[in-house]
């Protein structure tokens, strides 16, 4: 909880602690190797790579379209964002510039709901690592509802594959937007009972506000991306700056982190901002629900993926940041090299910088505050 | 415009490519990429490395961004495999990582870099599997590398 800023009155000998890759507050396969000084954290090294699956190798033998579901399970808690990222840089590469307005509202709705259950994930988790148990269990339960809405959608609770490139898998079923807002109507309220439980909550602001603060241009120079930027102050979000797809045409506004509870950029402005985050999503799904307009939601889908030989880079705003795509064709109907850029990865390179100095339990704190997920991490 | 200024500075030593990105030489980068920094691209987004496949040339793209001017920077290089690259991780620290990945999958050298080693594959594995030319070993420490794939494709 305090940075200790003078090492010479408790020095020790240094000593080398592992953490995982199997520790419940590591959110997956992570391994850390933390140089501890007493319970001062010295150096951290995150070694990762337990989680690999040749995702970019596997590309360069597979078809564009049936690199589609392999984009969904590098994020598998914001499947529906990979898929439309993916599918966003298909369509650069081959040129399709205009979508059925169809596509595009129910994209952008899909992305958003998505949004708000990784964002429950993250915060319900967060609680969790500095030894909240209650809130986790209720961001569980409205996220289950979330989940519920996309399997009635694309038959899958996880892992869509549901946006393709040119289009989507099928329709909408019928009911869906009564059931989406129904669902907005009792969550709304919930948020302001995650408050009460949880953001003001003594304990947790004591553990959590100016923890693992990162200055905005530390946060720049690592690349650091999504809500762990926003949350040092910067108002970047690219569903602002640059707006892909139908951003532009709705009102929201990008939170940044003030330093309500302590300094700007630490523990606790990372998590806030995810909170105020679903709010905005819900003011998005709110204007976008009612003027789903009719079409048909295959009518742009490429008969044959090939495009052209030439290279583009592509950048999608997931729930955890600045996913980017460079993909080089070769002219064939398989990419010759896809590299993701993933925003994980990027937002654990920093790990070292903003927790060194500080003591075990809070380096926990810092790595639940920056929301990874090791499966795109790894790739 | 930041991107002007690059090209004014060094127009006799780029080549402008098709979609707007600059194939530049390796042994210009050390001063490009500290030029590129102080003209404002702040923001590392991402590094590429490609095998061309012919002549044992490999490629590395970078692409900047600038948090300020909201412009976009792509830079290419392309060399022999045995040439060292200068290592940019000191002037943007997320290409430690993104070098490191490079020098893993694809086998580039960097010259300066303060860590360089594998991340995301096993300390003793072999080869850098995303070059075109990599074959699968018969043996990974002693155990027989499957070759009948009927199973599973």
């Amino acid at each position: 909880m305090y940075k200790i800023l003078d090492k010479s009155i408790i020095g020790a000998d240094e000593m080398v602690l592992n953490m995982g890759p199997q520790h419940p507050s590591t959110h997956g396969v992570l391994r850390l190797k933390i140089v501890t000084d007493g319970e001062v954290v010295s150096h951290i090294e995150p070694i990762i790579g337990y989680l690999h699956r040749c995702f970019e190798k596997h590309c360069e033998n597979l078809s564009y379209e049936q690199i589609a579901p392999f984009a969904d399970r590098c994020d598998y808690l914001a499947a529906m964002h990979m898929g439309h990222a993916y599918a966003i840089s298909v369509e650069k590469l081959l040129g399709i510039e205009e979508l059925p307005s169809r596509v595009e509202y129910i994209r952008v709705i899909l992305a958003e709901f998505q949004r708000i259950s990784s964002h429950l994930i993250a915060i319900g988790v967060f609680g969790l690592d500095v030894g909240a148990i209650t809130p986790f269990t209720w961001t569980l339960r409205d996220r289950e509802r979330i989940i519920d809405l996309f399997e009635q959608v694309t038959g899958a609770r996880l892992l869509y594959n549901y946006i393709w490139p040119g289009g989507l898998a099928h329709d909408l079923p019928p009911t869906f937007v009564n059931k989406a807002l129904e669902f907005l109507d009792y969550f709304e309220p919930q948020i302001e009972e995650y408050n009460n439980l949880l953001t003001t909550n003594k304990i947790f602001i004591e553990r959590s506000a100016d923890v693992g603060v990162m200055p905005k241009d530390v946060a720049i120079n690592y690349g650091v991306t999504g809500p762990s930027l926003r949350g040092s102050g910067m108002p970047f979000d690219l569903r602002k700056d640059e707006p892909y797809s139908i951003y532009s045409k709705f009102d929201f506004d990008v939170p940044i982190g003030e330093g309500l509870m302590g300094t700007v950029g630490d523990s606790w402005d990372r998590y806030y901002v995810k909170v105020l985050e679903m709010k905005e999503s819900i003011k998005i799904l709110r204007q976008a629900l009612p003027q789903i307009p009719d079409g048909d939601v295959q009518s742009a889908l490429p008969k044959k993926i090939r495009p052209k030989k030439g290279e583009i880079y592509s950048r999608y705003e997931t729930a955890r940041g600045d996913v980017g795509f460079y993909i080089r064709s070769g002219g064939k109907n398989t990419p010759t090299r896809l590299k993701m850029r993933s925003p994980a990865y990027c937002n654990l390179s920093v790990l070292n910088e903003i927790s060194a100095g500080w003591m075990i339990s809070d380096v926990i704190t810092v790595l639940g505050s920056l929301d990874i997920v090791l499966g795109e991490i790894d790739r | 415009m930041s991107k002007e200024l690059f090209v004014k500075k060094y127009s006799d030593k780029v080549e402008a490519l098709d979609n707007g990105s600059f194939l530049v030489s390796y042994e210009d980068w050390k001063d490009m990429s500290k030029h590129i920094n102080k003209i404002g691209f702040d923001y590392l987004m991402c590094i590429t490395s490609y095998d061309l496949a012919v002549d044992e040339k490999l490629g590395l793209a970078y692409n900047f961004y600038s948090t300020d001017k909201k412009e976009y920077l792509e830079i290419r290089i392309e060399f022999h495999n045995s040439d060292k690259i200068f290592s940019v991780a000191n002037i943007w620290r997320t290409a430690n990582w993104h070098e490191r990945e490079a020098y893993d999958m694809m086998g580039i050298l960097f010259d300066g870099h303060p860590d360089m080693k594998r991340i995301l594959l096993p300390e003793d594995w072999e080869g850098h599997p995303l070059r075109k030319d990599w074959k699968e070993p018969d043996f990974y420490n002693g155990m027989p590398v499957p070759k009948d794939k009927s199973y599973w494709e």
